[in-house]
């Protein structure tokens, strides 16, 4: 075991640990955001550059500082190591950086974004963001493309996170969409119009972290915050089953699985709990559910909140109502 | 003219050929090294060099040599870097256009060295003809018993391959590089894992620039100590300058490190001074990348010392008053040149080559390319110079690989030394646009 | 700002095939790679691609080579828009790339490439209407001490002037390659 410690809180963990899971373990304020990391898809992290993290003391054995901030998703910690995050003013300022750059081309349509309310970049631009912009240049548009009729692509809102990615080469050796182009003309596509279809494509939604790629089957319907998320499950022969259902009164609005407080699907029976595509876009008759009792979000988004707070004047409150 | 020990034989006829570069002591190293050498002496010759990384970074070869793992039943790889991006750089196509037989024995030797069975030279697309010139080179390498199975009786085997890349700057950058050799795009990978440790197809794997594997010839030939001989301090050997800009006589020199900028620019044996009797403006000398450098601080450092054509003197300094030796790429402007003009030129050529999968440099270098173009053409406020300077602190350090830097580098530094003409700029929009060589309808597209 | 999806007008008529000796060639590619690692050959295989069908890649390119390499059409799509040597579109017979990063600019690219735009009476992207020429531009090809240069094929033309512009346009007008 190694010991490391992030913002004064010191813990022990496996040796090869990245920074932010290690500060993931210890939980609350210490740990930085992710955007592209995601600890169940192997290969994710280190792109968006939002849990830049310092690096006061590389190690017990080489205590020299390290020069740049560096990404916590994808560094090890060493024996000794002393890490700031919340502590760190260079963090604040480069990480507001990072938030900036994420949204000079990101369109401001969170009123008409089916993912307000549980979007990652909302909560950071609200955390980290600045009020106004300094863009004064025309937002990137791409030409929008059908990539099938269960999940809408919408390439202007998409960070490049890679997770929707790695995802298909997850589940499938016959992936069909993928990034094309490069630079700021990067985009996530499957360059001729091509549906992506196979039985879990739907979780490149739940992988999302923004509103790039949200549910055909929900979309308009409702706000996420006006429904009730009950944890529900059903008799499937392609996943487990478990998922979670979005109602209003007694109707099911959209079907997700079950995320953790960092936006994760958690595991079902020892693996990680994606759904299928029939649990997820299909079955939205209450009957076919057995519905177990409400689900607790473990975020402090506006899903969870109601409203926002104030991050620096509740801080703690956020963090305690959460854990 | 000083010594030469990578282009001594350039302009010998047929030097391209196998016979001829045989006939003038060609391939002598791999006869020495397979021989006589051990391995571990070879790398050890290289360490006593002093050779530092020709590409641009700089680092001490011999220790880039001494990091690779070398797990048991694992393949190990060697890689050339030969995919000479950087603006202003073009000494390695000279070097393998002229004396391809050069840059395979060097990999010979630094193969046997690393014990890689099969190696690479990933070559810039663009430089398609190169690649023939190479293979044909290759192909005359095997016939003659230098390459292929039990080299010259020593037991050892390599193979030597060519690939070349799409049109990617990025793909000289190591993993990238490593990325596109493996057939894919040329994204930089995360480190850790280093390619020491885990490189092409997750074996262990150095990658070289051609400069840095040639240099390794006359290292093996003469000693590692011989070759420190020349140079000063910690910059050992000869480099390669390739020069361009507003020069007399730009092209590619072999200079032995330790020479005044002043010679380098004004001396017969090299560029002889400003094209057109104009005086110089300012000067990058290491490839675009690197911090310009305004005339007083091009010939002489900040405290009044000769500026010497070193790592160390060129760095002298720092970022207020200094630059970088960098990939040898110098670039001088004369008088008449705008340095914003130049400046949002670099900015754009950075965001045309970022690979898009970090955020700070796919968002920042573009943001920075489109206020510089504002600037250019005369839409800017003295607000978007400060704006500038803060976009490129928030890339700058903040990305996955160096490209971030490379792109912030340039405008900082135009900014530190020239904020007077990016604010006259702003003042002046209808002069400053004149003075684009009277180019005004090609600079506006607003 | 938009990015072009592939038009679906632009594809190849028949089914891209290359000819027994190319095949060959690229086998022996493949075959020089060890086990296991043939998408290492993709690039080139793609440049070969180019050169024989057309100067540009068409879905139906990628597709055959997806195929040859049996990998996905994505893994094909993915690389060949990352790389800008790659056309996505038709081209010209002959393409001319004029390099416009600094060190070309400071002696004089961009006149060069106005030049060739008043002479081909075509803008930087456009095809001349006999089908000849494409004009476009690019970021700097390593010969800035020759500068300034175009490069059409594997021919780098450097030192160029409006007079020797027009000596390389007239004689690959007349089906040569000039020197």
């Amino acid at each position: 075991m190694v010991k490391v410690t992030i913002d004064d809180v010191q813990i022990e963990v496996e040796p090869g640990t990245s920074i932010l899971n290690a500060a993931r373990q210890i939980g609350g304020e210490v740990v930085p955001p992710a955007m592209c990391y995601y600890s169940k898809l192997p290969g994710t992290g280190g792109k968006c550059r939002t849990c830049l993290v310092e690096v006061a003391q590389g190690s017990e054995k080489d205590p020299r500082p390290m020069p740049k901030l560096v990404a916590s998703c994808s560094t090890p910690v060493m024996d000794g190591m002393v890490v700031k995050n919340k502590t760190s003013e260079r963090v604040h300022e480069n990480r507001g950086g990072v938030v900036e750059f994420l949204l000079i081309n990101h369109p401001l349509d969170c009123p008409i974004c089916d993912q307000a309310g549980e979007c990652h970049l909302q909560d950071l631009g609200y955390e980290h963001g600045a009020a106004g912009t300094r863009y004064e240049e025309e937002r990137r548009t791409f030409d929008p493309i059908d990539i099938g009729n269960k999940i809408k692509l919408h390439m202007n809102r998409c960070i490049l996170c890679y997770r929707c990615v790695h995802i298909a080469n997850q589940l499938t050796d016959k992936r069909v969409h993928g990034v094309l182009h490069r630079g700021e003309h990067a985009e996530i596509s499957t360059y001729i119009e091509n549906a992506i279809d196979n039985d879990f494509s739907g979780n490149m939604i739940d992988v999302c972290p923004v509103g790039a790629l949200t549910d055909k089957t929900f979309r308009f319907k409702s706000r996420v915050w006006f429904l009730k998320p009950m944890e529900a499950s059903c008799e499937c022969t392609k996943c487990s089953g478990k998922a979670v259902v979005w109602m209003f009164g007694n109707e099911i609005y959209r079907v997700t699985a079950r995320k953790d407080k960092y936006g994760e699907v958690e595991d079902q029976d020892g693996k990680t709990g994606w759904i299928c595509n029939d649990c997820r876009f299909d079955k939205k008759d209450v009957s076919k559910w057995n519905i177990e009792g409400p689900r607790k979000i473990n975020r402090h988004s506006v899903i969870s909140q109601g409203q926002y707070l104030s991050p620096r004047s509740n801080a703690k409150q956020i963090t305690d109502g959460n854990q | 003219m000083g010594r030469k020990l990578l282009l001594e034989y350039d302009h010998v006829p047929g030097i391209e050929t196998f016979d001829v570069y045989r006939k003038n002591g060609g391939y002598r190293s791999v006869e020495k090294a397979l021989k006589s050498m051990s391995p571990e002496q070879i790398v050890e010759e290289v360490q006593k060099s002093g050779l530092r990384g020709r590409g641009g970074a700089g680092f001490p070869t011999g220790m880039k040599w001494s990091f690779l793992a070398k797990p048991e039943g694992v393949p190990r790889y060697l890689l050339c870097n030969a995919d000479e991006s950087e603006p202003g750089t073009f000494k390695d196509r000279y070097l393998m256009e002229r004396i391809p037989h050069l840059l395979i024995e060097g990999m010979i030797v630094s193969s046997f060295a690393l014990g890689a069975k099969l190696s690479f030279i990933y070559i810039r697309g663009e430089y398609m003809w190169i690649l023939d010139i190479l293979e044909k080179a290759i192909d005359e390498a095997y016939a003659n018993g230098f390459l292929g199975k039990n080299i010259l009786g020593s037991g050892f085997d390599l193979d030597l391959r060519v690939m070349p890349g799409g049109g990617a700057y990025i793909c000289g950058e190591e993993t990238a590089l490593i990325e596109s050799l493996e057939g894919k795009r040329g994204n930089p990978r995360m480190k850790p894992p280093f390619p020491a440790v885990k490189g092409l197809w997750g074996c262990p794997t150095v990658v070289n620039n051609v400069e840095s594997i040639a240099a390794v010839v006359p290292i093996v030939n003469d000693g590692g100590d011989e070759y420190a001989k020349i140079g000063l301090g910690k910059s050992t050997g000869t480099k390669l300058i390739s020069a361009g800009g507003n020069l007399v006589r730009p092209g590619v020199y072999e200079i032995e490190m330790g020479i005044t900028v002043e010679e380098f620019i004004y001396g017969d044996d090299y560029c002889r001074g400003i094209a057109n009797n104009k005086k110089l403006k300012a000067c990058v000398p290491g490839g675009s990348s690197v911090p310009i450098l305004p005339a007083h601080l091009v010939t002489k450092t900040a405290t009044g010392e000769d500026r010497l054509m070193t790592y160390e003197s060129l760095a002298d300094g720092g970022f207020a008053s200094g630059s970088m030796l960098g990939s040898g790429g110098f670039i001088a402007f004369d008088e008449d040149q705008c340095i914003v003009r130049n400046t949002w030129n670099f900015a754009r050529f950075y965001s045309h080559e970022s690979c898009g999968q970090c955020s700070p440099c796919r968002e920042g270098t573009g943001w920075m390319e489109k206020v510089l173009h504002r600037l250019e053409i005369g839409q800017g406020t003295m607000r978007d110079i400060d704006l500038l300077a803060d976009i490129n602190k928030k890339i700058e350090g903040n990305t996955i690989c160096p490209l971030g830097d490379a792109a912030a580098w340039p405008v900082a530094a135009a900014i530190r030394h020239f904020r007077e003409e990016f604010e006259w700029h702003v003042t002046h929009p209808e002069e400053a646009q004149m003075r684009n060589f009277g180019l005004l309808k090609n600079v506006i597209v607003a | 700002m938009s990015n072009t999806h592939i038009d679906l007008n632009k594809r190849h008529s028949e089914k891209p095939e290359f000819s027994p000796e190319r095949m060959a060639q690229v086998k022996e590619l493949m075959n020089r790679l060890p086990e296991g690692k043939h998408k290492s050959a993709l690039i080139r295989i793609l440049h070969m691609a180019e050169e024989d069908f057309g100067g540009w890649l068409s879905i139906e390119t990628m597709d055959y080579v997806a195929e040859i390499l049996n990998i996905q059409p994505i893994e094909v799509y993915e690389v060949a828009t990352f790389y800008t040597m790659f056309n996505l579109d038709p081209v010209g017979k002959y393409v001319f790339e004029v390099c416009r990063t600094g060190p070309c600019m400071l002696v004089g690219s961009d006149q060069i490439i106005e030049y060739i735009e008043n002479k081909l009476d075509i803008k930087v992207g456009q095809t001349t209407s006999d089908g000849m020429f494409t004009l476009k531009t690019a970021e700097c090809l390593g010969a800035c001490g020759y500068a300034p240069m175009l490069q059409c094929g594997k021919k780098y033309h450097e030192h160029l002037t409006k007079e020797r512009v027009d000596e390389i346009i007239n004689t690959y007008r007349s089906g040569q390659v000039p020197n």
